[in-house]
């Protein structure tokens, strides 16, 4: 137990993965395999908004609009809509500078604006995307989106309807994204982040180009959802508005609070926790209502309504989330600590007074 | 040799003149102060040096380089260091990691190194947790280095912040009334300390109010008093100074 | 030139509802800094539950006199009692708690609550639009070939009058005075013996009572009300609210009947599908090039 705690986290994120590999042979339930393909799109974004909001402090509300360029790019430069095909793998390399360029485009001119004024800006852009691939339908096909996109080949083997070739992609994935946040997390940049969101101004101070990092941030956290828009729309074959809209980006954004923001382990669990909320929790309670009599109860009529009720929850009674970053917890219940030793001090003095 | 040069330094804000003309130079190697009472403006003139606000007028030089109007981080990396009035560490970080990001700029890793966590990048960062371990000894915190900064006592806070603040290797340092707060004991510890720093090399620009402590460690002082500075010069010399005795205590009823 | 002129009216009647909720944004953001996000759906709640008591009394068809006009007063009144409850209510369990939590917490709060409403709306009423019963006549006059309807006097004119209350009592009263100062400073206002949660607690009743208003008018006006408008009708109120310049009322006034013009002409001059885009465009170019607004001062930072 003890060498495992003092493994380097990236070595525990790979064995888990490694374990997981085998899940497909222990279970053979198509329906879960199909969920952890699924949620690791998610997981992947959360990641990728962890970056942004976790490590550098910018809130974005807007990061379903990365994600739907990401998986947009895909549908239209891998597919019969423009008759160009790019092979997957490249694609997932392309598909996360495209994103990325758009996060600096975005972030350039916003960067420097105040925490909520940028939450709102963000949430502005997380509008006009997703209406501006409906709108332009000559391109995108409008409201019925574009499908019958290119399968992923490796090595003569076309992917097709199975889902376990996509469930190892998703592991793969996933591999590289937690080995290079964890990178991010102990490096000088990852350093400055934590600097600008302690106290921007004395960040300055140290040479740290408060602009430039918190462009690295966005832009990073927007190459993630590009991975996760090629992952998605190869998988789902379908890319259409309708699924990268404003609750795309609060179902993320509440993984990472769910979790623990800046917590990448913590964030991970959240997103899983979620994902499965939807896929199985919500309609094993329906089913179990059923089953007790009540028929017309359908619990993923509520799904928004849980999601709210976690978020105001979590906010007010453990806005750490559940698996914070011990500096997370600290910074929150900083009034807490004060207040301590606020009556330490209050009893000092009245014992040396009396 | 002049390490900084103020000169003609003028700031408004709206109707305010917060520095009024203001002409100072910094030789190099030395140990200078500005003084004054309250609301004089200067950490209006540090705010200025360090790039915060942009002069309404005037120049100022540092090793003969124009500097006004720079961005901050600018005038951070070429070598101007400093602490803030009211404390500014990074409470949720240790004091380890306090003062390694005070090296940020002297550090060479980029994006890549930090995608890729690359040996140059990992090098580097052990490189520099140990210089910032020396940095912490130096100024006596070795034992608090993994203690998160907000739970340091007071005196140990003030005593971070110029550690951090050494670990550019700053050639100038700008100390924001480091003794505020202190008591006798922490105060010559204080004074130990800032001339160990001068004696590395570094000129010291400190602004005080502990007139004891300023007249025992400056080489010269100017005295500013609602933005304009009425004196100048060896610290006998301002103590017995007329215009500074009424700008502290008031014109003789 | 008619059609411009068409425009121009249906603008700001459009306009003078958005003006309604923005003034219970900027109130709101100019008190305690915080952008409520389940404003937009206080709006909502506001035409749902003039939905629900005209249903209940049976009112269907239009009314005329004196009757038009109790129900008029009497339905709105309620919608405005009713949203001004809710909006306490929310303040008092959901931000009130946050308020020295740093400032991204209360609006992620603010989010969780606006899901929480849009969810019991659309459980209200179901997932597509209702409509809503009109009972306010048709008879529009004509001048010079623009056809001006009573109910978009009614809304412009509410929307003014409501402004001017807000102002007489915001600089006239006590309370409005408490309003003030708060918002200036709170810890000063609070030595001076304001007592601060009340304050902000009557902020939040204005204003939400203001988007309960509005939230009835557009559901007479438009005789349609759907559980998702306050997500959309919110964020451009909010815009109108920033464009204006944020905690600034007549700010929010003006910004709202701008926004309402935009809209307007946005969907006759260019096309209806990209409305929504160019006000959210707005929103961001204000943002970026303007966030003090037209109306607002740009305060500098003090170190």
């Amino acid at each position: 137990m003890k060498f495992w705690a003092t493994l380097d986290p990236r070595l525990k994120g790979i064995a888990v993965l490694v374990l997981l590999a085998f899940f497909p042979f222990i279970d053979r339930n198509a329906a879960h395999l199909n969920f952890l393909a699924d949620a690791a799109t998610f997981v992947l974004l959360a990641l990728g908004l962890n970056i942004v909001v976790g490590f550098a402090g910018l809130l974005d509300l807007g990061y379903a609009a990365f994600f739907a360029i990401g998986s947009y790019a895909y549908a239209m430069l891998a597919s019969p809509q423009f008759n160009v095909h790019i092979p997957f793998w490249v694609m997932l390399l392309i598909a996360p500078t495209i994103t990325a360029i758009f996060g600096v485009l975005l972030g350039a001119p916003t960067l420097r604006l105040r925490g909520d004024y940028l939450a709102i800006v963000t949430l502005g852009f997380g509008e006009i995307v997703p209406q501006t691939f409906l709108n332009l339908s000559q391109w995108t096909n409008g409201p019925n989106g574009i499908s019958a996109l290119d399968a992923p080949v490796l090595f003569n083997y076309k992917f097709g309807l199975h889902t376990l070739p996509y469930f190892y992609v998703g592991l793969f994935l996933l591999a590289v994204a937690i080995i290079i946040v964890h990178n991010l997390q102990d490096s000088r940049l990852g350093r400055s982040w934590m600097a600008i969101r302690e106290d921007e101004l004395a960040a300055a101070h140290m040479g740290i180009n408060t602009t430039k990092a918190k462009l690295s941030a966005f832009a990073l956290g927007a190459s993630f959802s590009g991975l996760a828009g090629v992952a998605y729309a190869s998988k789902l074959n379908l890319v259409s508005p309708d699924n990268f809209q404003f609750n795309v980006s609060i179902f993320v954004l509440s993984m990472l609070v769910l979790g623990g923001m800046g917590n990448i382990y913590g964030v991970i669990i959240g997103s899983l926790l979620l994902s499965s909320l939807e896929r199985f929790i919500l309609p094993q309670a329906t089913l179990f209502a059923h089953n007790l009599g009540f028929m017309n109860v359908d619990f993923s009529q509520f799904r928004f309504m849980m999601y709210g009720i976690i978020l105001v929850s979590i906010m007010l009674f453990r806005p750490e989330g559940l698996f914070p970053s011990r500096q997370r917890k600290a910074e929150l219940h900083v009034a807490e600590i004060d207040e301590a030793l606020a009556l330490q001090e209050q009893s000092l003095y009245e014992e040396a007074v009396h | 040799m002049s390490i900084l040069a103020i000169r003609h330094l003028t700031q408004r804000f709206g109707g305010l003149v917060a520095v009024k003309e203001l002409d100072f130079e910094v030789e190099e190697g030395s140990i200078v102060a500005m003084i004054g009472p309250n609301g004089a403006g200067k950490s209006t003139v540090f705010n200025l040096i360090t790039g915060i606000y942009k002069p309404s007028e005037g120049q100022i030089e540092f090793n003969g380089a124009q500097i006004q109007g720079r961005s901050t981080s600018a005038i951070a990396s070429i070598g101007i260091a400093r602490t803030f009035q009211n404390i500014r560490l990074f409470a949720f970080m240790s004091a380890l990691d306090n003062v390694m990001t005070g090296r940020h700029s002297r550090m060479r890793a980029t994006l890549a190194d930090a995608l890729l966590n690359t040996p140059r990048a990992r090098k580097e960062e052990s490189a520099v947790r140990e210089r910032a371990s020396e940095i912490l000894k130096f100024c006596g915190l070795d034992q608090h280095a993994h203690s998160y900064a907000a739970n340091l006592a007071y005196g140990p806070q003030r005593r971070l912040e110029i550690a951090r603040a050494l670990a550019s290797d700053p050639k100038l340092l700008l100390l924001d009334e480091p003794a505020a707060g202190m008591n006798p004991n922490e105060k010559s510890e204080l004074m130990t300390l800032i001339r160990k720093i001068r004696d590395t090399g570094i000129t010291v620009f400190l602004i005080e109010h502990d007139m004891g402590l300023v007249m025992q460690i400056s080489e010269r002082i100017a005295v500013l008093d609602y933005g304009e500075k009425i004196a100048e010069g060896l610290p006998d010399a301002i103590r017995a100074n007329e215009r500074v005795i009424e700008a502290y205590l008031g014109k003789p009823a | 030139m008619e059609l411009f002129f068409q425009q121009l009216v249906n603008g700001l009647s459009l306009g003078g509802i958005y003006a309604l909720i923005a003034l219970g944004y900027t109130m709101v953001y100019g008190i305690i800094e915080l952008i409520n996000f389940a404003h937009g759906d206080v709006y909502t709640l506001g035409s749902f539950f003039s939905l629900s008591v005209l249903t209940a009394v049976g009112i269907e068809s239009e009314m005329h006199g004196l009757p038009l006009l109790a129900a008029i007063i009497g339905v709105m009144a309620g919608a405005m009692a009713f949203c001004g409850i809710v909006g306490v209510l929310i303040e008092r369990f959901a931000y009130r708690p946050l308020r020295n939590a740093p400032r991204l917490a209360p609006l992620i709060t603010a989010i969780g609550v606006s899901f929480i409403l849009e969810n019991i709306m659309q459980l209200w009423q179901g997932p597509s639009p209702v409509p809503v019963p009109t009972f306010i006549p048709d008879p529009s006059f004509t001048i010079a070939g623009v056809s001006i309807e009573v109910k978009q006097i009614l809304v412009v004119g509410l929307a003014i009058g409501m402004m001017l209350l807000l102002n007489l009592f915001v600089y006239r009263t006590k309370l409005g005075k408490a309003m003030r100062a708060t918002a200036q400073d709170r810890d000063a206002a609070q030595l001076m013996g304001i007592n601060i949660n009340t304050t902000i607690a009557v902020t939040f009743l204005i204003g939400s009572a203001l988007a309960g208003s509005a939230g009835f008018v557009s559901g007479v006006y438009y005789g349609t009300t759907w559980f998702f408008n306050g997500f959309s009708a919110g964020l451009k109120a909010f815009t109108a609210a920033v464009l204006g310049g944020i905690g600034n009322l007549a700010g929010a006034m003006l910004g709202g009947f701008l926004i309402g013009l935009v809209e307007a002409f946005g969907a006759q001059y260019v096309s209806d599908q990209w409305t929504n885009v160019i006000v959210f465009s707005l929103l961001v170019l204000v943002l970026i090039f303007r966030p003090s607004g037209l109306l607002g001062e740009s305060l500098p930072n003090k170190v």
